[in-house]
């Protein structure tokens, strides 16, 4: 109880609002994003079709996760894709270094993967000697300069093209400074296929995991996935649990959602299905293939029948897009590896509703979240349901920290409250003076403050409802 | 016994209301078709437009046009799999001399490097197309490996009009890719490109730069 707020978003997000380039950049790009989804569902009826679609099947998938997961295992084992389970970011960095050290691997490029940053493995490999390369392009700008994503889908969205042509001017070797972005995009390439030639091992997330066929299916643009899955002698895949679905015809209207959603595109370029290592008389492909499933927290998530939404995300960003909030603070405000409203319901799930708690409370509920997300997840409802258990230790409530989002002040105040309601005498004469003189209370006075900061005060009126009732004759009580 | 993979699943049973999987409406993809003849146009727009190119050939003659292709470009050699039923098509009327035909026939451990920075194209077969939005379907293997579509800067896929689908998900349907997959099965639909730079669309980021489609009507 009373554990004060360890993290500000408060403060992050009024920081970045006074960054008027990065405003800039992220509204520019958001706005782009929001024409572009919208160009590729021109009829309602058909969006609202694919979206129920979608949503009953990650619906089902998680009625039946347990299943799913064991027959996503047995599936996998019979293709050769070698499954291991980790309930912690620690079992499943462990895991990922054993593996790798029995290997005698030293470098290991990486196609884009969040359940990863979740893990923060990069660090953790450094830390043991192992360098982990971002290959896919956005990653591979911020993790040059030490960044952490700014949206799951287009990292280095906060940064625009001269910021980068300055960052690779300093940072690649023999780069000349350029402005251009195919040249940019060029010099990358060279680096990264360097790289991709000589690499260890390889790692990657996984989009859709098809319980039936033992697949690992993966969604790009670039190739750096490919060449990361299909290059080095191993590959390793991590994901969240919450990821499997029972057919690759399920995979298949989620596929198409999710790129129309994420970045207006019809299709990616390269929709890859894994099904196992070099096969028999292949002459590519990795010997190896590892498949990593992680907990941390999702199973206590799933818990909750009404929380357990959340885990229908399919990690399109398209709330992030849409989001007034996080179009103006961008990214890196929320402190999270998830940013945007999937942030604020996941983030809080994961660390505790307590530390989190300005997360939570950072959001207008405008609901444009909810509406655009393909699957349906009710982003505002469970953000309603995490600002109550934030505060309340509720029986037969699972989540995380709850009940320590409390402060002082604000027990004290509803105590306040509680005791002046409770006593009709007392909350006489509180509303007489409330009414009377609460013109008189100045709008920079303690808690008063932090609604005058950004709108104006509130006026009482002159007599309280139950004062004017007596007096018109209106019958009460 | 207390391991991770007992308690995780452990944990998901113990909020369990599982049951059998509910049936799906899946009337919304059923509706995307289009009319056989129509669909190679329908795939060619959807490709075009992420700036795949297209050559236009007949069953008997699209070796030729590979290989006219190749000599316009000015390309010293291109990657095909001998024993592929493409490949070794391709083979039996490359004409000697000119633009060579490098064979794919070794592990890659003892080619990676001339595979890296010696090959100026691949050339592939396709086990078929997507109307909707444009894409090839690959099945890579023993015959056709996976790099060959992947590493060399251009990509040249042979697609026949007659195997192209209405949806992906008809073509999972269609291929039986649901019941049981190779090691590696995708779908193309352009050549590499990121717009991880403000947004600003750049190809050939890692994979190929260029991705031709030699387009057969088959459909007489």
């Amino acid at each position: 109880m009373h554990a004060e707020n360890e993290v500000h978003f408060r403060d992050a997000a009024a920081k970045a609002l006074l960054d008027p380039q990065l405003r800039a950049n992220f509204r520019r790009a958001m706005d782009g994003l929001i024409a572009k989804r919208k160009a590729q569902f021109p009829d309602p009826r058909d969006l609202q079709d694919l979206r129920d679609l979608s949503t009953a099947i990650r619906s089902r998938s998680l009625l039946c996760l347990p299943e799913l997961l064991e027959q996503l295992e047995a599936s996998c084992a019979k293709n050769g894709i070698k499954v291991h389970w980790a309930e912690t970011c620690e079992q499943a960095n462990e895991l990922i270094l054993g593996l790798l050290e029995a290997r005698g691997a030293k470098t290991m490029v990486k196609g884009k993967s969040m359940v990863s940053e979740e893990m923060h493995l990069n660090a953790f490999l450094e830390k043991h000697g192992i360098e982990a390369l971002e290959s896919d392009l956005g990653e591979y700008i911020i993790q040059q300069d030490g960044e952490t994503p700014s949206h799951i889908i287009m990292p280095a969205i906060h940064k625009n093209k001269d910021q980068i042509a300055r960052q690779f001017s300093q940072k690649i070797k023999d780069a000349k400074y350029t402005e251009d972005v195919d040249e940019l995009t060029a010099m990358a390439r060279k680096v990264l296929r360097e790289k991709f030639l000589n690499a260890d091992a390889g790692l990657s997330g996984v989009n859709f995991a098809v319980a039936e066929t033992g697949t690992l299916c993966l969604v790009e643009n670039e190739g750096n996935g490919r060449m990361s899955t299909h290059v080095p002698p191993i590959h390793i895949a991590v994901m969240g649990l919450e990821k499997v679905v029972a057919r690759l015809e399920d995979a298949a209207p989620l596929y198409s959602i999710l790129t129309r959603s994420a970045t207006g595109q019809a299709v990616s370029t390269y929709f890859n299905l894994i099904t196992g290592p070099r096969g028999e008389g292949e002459k590519d492909g990795p010997q190896e293939v590892h498949l990593v499933i992680l907990d941390n927290g999702r199973s206590r998530i799933y818990a909750d029948p009404q929380l357990r939404a959340t885990l229908r995300c399919i990690r399109c960003g398209a709330c992030m897009n849409h989001c007034p909030v996080y179009t103006r603070v961008g990214g890196h405000a929320y402190e999270a590896i998830y940013p945007g409203p999937i942030g604020k319901i996941l983030t809080p799930q994961m660390e505790g509703v307590g530390v989190r708690h300005d997360l939570i409370h950072g959001s207008s509920l405008c609901g444009a979240c909810g509406e655009v997300c393909p699957v349906e997840i009710p982003i505002p409802e469970i953000l309603v349901r995490l600002r109550r258990e934030a505060t309340h230790e509720d029986l037969g409530s699972k989540v995380a920290g709850k009940g320590t989002g409390r402060t002082a002040t604000e027990d004290w105040a509803w105590r306040l409250w509680a005791g002046v309601i409770k006593r009709p005498g007392l909350y006489r004469v509180a509303t007489w003076f409330a009414t009377r003189f609460g013109k008189a209370l100045p709008a920079n006075a303690p808690l008063i403050k932090n609604w005058t900061q950004s709108r104006t005060k509130p006026v009482p009126a002159r007599r309280s409802l139950s004062e004017r009732m007596r007096a018109e004759g209106v019958p009460h009580e | 016994m207390n391991d991770p993979r007992t308690a995780i699943l452990g944990r998901l049973r113990a909020s369990g209301d599982s049951g059998p999987l509910p049936d799906l409406d899946t009337a919304v993809l059923e509706r995307r078709q289009w009319p056989a003849a129509q669909r190679p146009a329908q795939l060619r727009k959807g490709m075009e437009a992420v700036h795949t190119e297209f050559l236009e050939a007949t069953p008997a003659d699209w070796p030729a046009v590979i290989r006219s292709f190749c000599e316009r470009e000015g390309l010293k050699n291109l990657l095909y799999g001998p024993t592929s039923e493409a490949g070794s098509a391709l083979a039996a009327a490359w004409p000697a001399g000119g633009p060579a035909l490098k064979p794919y026939d070794r592990p890659v451990e003892t080619f990676k490097e001339e595979l890296f920075n010696g090959v100026d194209a691949g050339f592939t077969g396709t086990v078929g197309g997507v109307a909707e939005t444009g894409g090839l379907l690959l099945m890579p293997g023993p015959a056709e490996p996976r790099l060959m579509s992947l590493v060399p800067p251009i990509h040249i896929a042979l697609l026949r009009a007659s195997t192209i689908h209405d949806t992906f998900w008809s073509a999972v349907k269609a291929l039986g890719w649901g019941r049981a997959l190779p090691p590696n099965a995708l779908m193309i639909s352009g050549p590499s490109k990121t717009a991880d730079i403000e947004q600003t669309l750049a190809y050939g980021v890692h994979g190929p730069k260029r991705l031709i489609v030699v387009l057969v009507d088959d459909q007489a």
